[in-house]
């Protein structure tokens, strides 16, 4: 792909003591592209995906993030993860506060946003996401969908290059998912640069511009969707698809 | 009965002794104890080693044997303070220990993910803590630090055998006037509770108004 590289690894490493749980991950991500990683449990993907923000450490290998190497800890780092959002499965909205400070938190606290500015662009986000009139509820009166949306709105609202999403749907109820990939749909379509996480594969043909499948801490393929869905190459993928596309 | 009424200025002036050693101790114990706990959470291992180092040396250190190295040990190096502020210091740093623990475990209550999603935001460490995790940390531990501060104000009464004035070194005077041992005492018994029980409410109103939110 001809495109500005945004996210780049190269010969990752990272072991949980003896566990190898990723090996030699090279992975370049272009502006605007949206990736899909998916592979079974277990296959390091949303390890991968939190190395990215360096929520995980690695041992070796280097990732660049718009040119830039990871930071260490410290204020560097901080700066850095401003500019990628992270959506998690279990949502992780901050449970003390309100729909609205839940947005609103680290635009005033991080982007140094007055509080009346901040509230006023969540508020454009919640509308965006379809939760404009749950702006005063707490976390724990919501859905889940709801909750993912909100939490969907509160990594946007850093404005980010980039949004990592660590299996967003997977502890939903069957019928709120269509809610939170249709907003994921949208934002694609925006153009937003995406690394996602997922077992839907659905949105994985019709959103992706490439699926990565992932087994055992490598990538072991990583080519357009509809290839890999219809023609994958390697046995694992093979496998792994007729598994779970047949029932 | 008379115990009280001829000595009370006696037995007020123990009292706000020892309600000056309990506010004062309680209100170092609890920036100190926030100061500890937060270094025992910091991802610099530095800041951990010396937080756990303050742990345990004064959690496992008597409070008696504390009070001896403050008050006789400080000295020698050249720091002379009035033996009060000694007192606090001592009641201060020993309590704090166990503050640092308490708000740990409330720390350790909050789900990891919280922590995760402020860092993701591009949060430091300091406003995770302060804006994230503490404020539901707080929730589940005001009952273990105002147990922790209520037996501040009981060990306050060590402060007594170094020459602070307090309210159960009140004894000493009233017994050397002849007066009835087990009264002075009940009178005595009755200053700590007023104390004790001020601390009770205050922790039950607090409680009361953020303990159960969620």
């Amino acid at each position: 792909m001809a495109v500005d590289p945004l996210i780049e690894l190269r010969d990752v490493n990272k072991y949980y003591g003896e566990l190898h749980v990723l090996q030699d991950i090279d992975l370049t991500v272009g502006k605007g592209e949206v990736v899909v990683v998916i592979g079974p449990s277990g296959s390091g993907k949303s390890t991968l995906c939190r190395t990215i923000n360096r929520l995980e450490t690695v041992q070796s290998g280097e990732i660049r993030l718009d040119g830039q190497p990871l930071p260490q800890e410290g204020k560097a780092l901080a700066r850095l993860r401003t500019e990628v959002g992270m959506v998690f499965q279990s949502f992780n909205l901050f449970a003390h506060k309100t729909v609205l400070q839940n947005v609103s938190l680290a635009q005033i606290k991080v982007r140094g946003r007055k509080k009346d500015e901040a509230d006023k662009r969540s508020r454009e986000l919640l509308e965006r996401v379809g939760l404009a009139t749950h702006a005063g509820k707490y976390p724990a009166q919501l859905s889940g969908g709801q909750q993912q949306r909100v939490a969907i709105a509160r990594a946007l609202a850093m404005d980010p290059k980039a949004l990592l999403f660590d299996e967003p749907t997977s502890a939903l109820d069957p019928e709120m998912i269509n809610e939170v990939l249709e907003v994921m749909r949208q934002l694609a379509n925006e153009g937003m640069t995406m690394v996602v996480v997922t077992h839907e594969m659905g949105f994985a043909r019709s959103a992706a511009n490439r699926v990565v499948f992932m087994a055992d801490g490598r990538i072991v393929e990583d080519r357009a969707p509809e290839d890999f869905f219809t023609h994958p190459e390697s046995e694992r993928a093979r496998d792994f698809l007729s598994k779970i596309l047949k029932h | 009965m008379d115990v009280l009424t001829d000595n009370f200025s006696t037995f007020g002036e123990g009292f706000i002794g020892t309600v000056e050693l309990t506010v004062f101790a309680s209100v170092l114990a609890l920036v100190l104890g926030f100061l500890m706990a937060s270094f025992r959470v910091a991802p610099v291992g530095s800041l951990r080693a010396f937080g756990t180092a303050w742990v345990t040396v004064l959690r496992n250190t008597p409070l008696t044997l504390l009070f001896f190295a403050v008050l006789l040990g400080l000295p020698r190096f050249g720091l002379v303070l009035p033996f009060t502020v000694f007192a606090v210091l001592a009641l201060g740093c020993y309590t704090s220990a166990f503050i640092c623990e308490a708000l740990r475990s409330g720390i350790n209550t909050v789900p990891k993910g919280q922590g995760e999603a402020a860092r993701s935001l591009g949060m430091t460490f300091g406003q995770t803590l302060s804006s994230v995790v503490l404020p539901q940390a707080f929730r589940s531990v005001i009952a273990p630090v105002g147990s922790n501060l209520i037996a501040l104000a009981k060990n306050s009464a060590i402060a007594g055998a170094f020459s602070v004035t307090e309210l159960l070194g009140t004894y000493k005077t009233l017994n050397e006037l002849g007066y009835n041992i087990i009264w002075t005492f009940v009178w005595i018994a009755l200053g700590y509770l007023i104390i004790t029980l001020a601390i009770s409410a205050v922790f039950n109103i607090l409680e009361q108004r953020w303990g159960v939110a969620r």
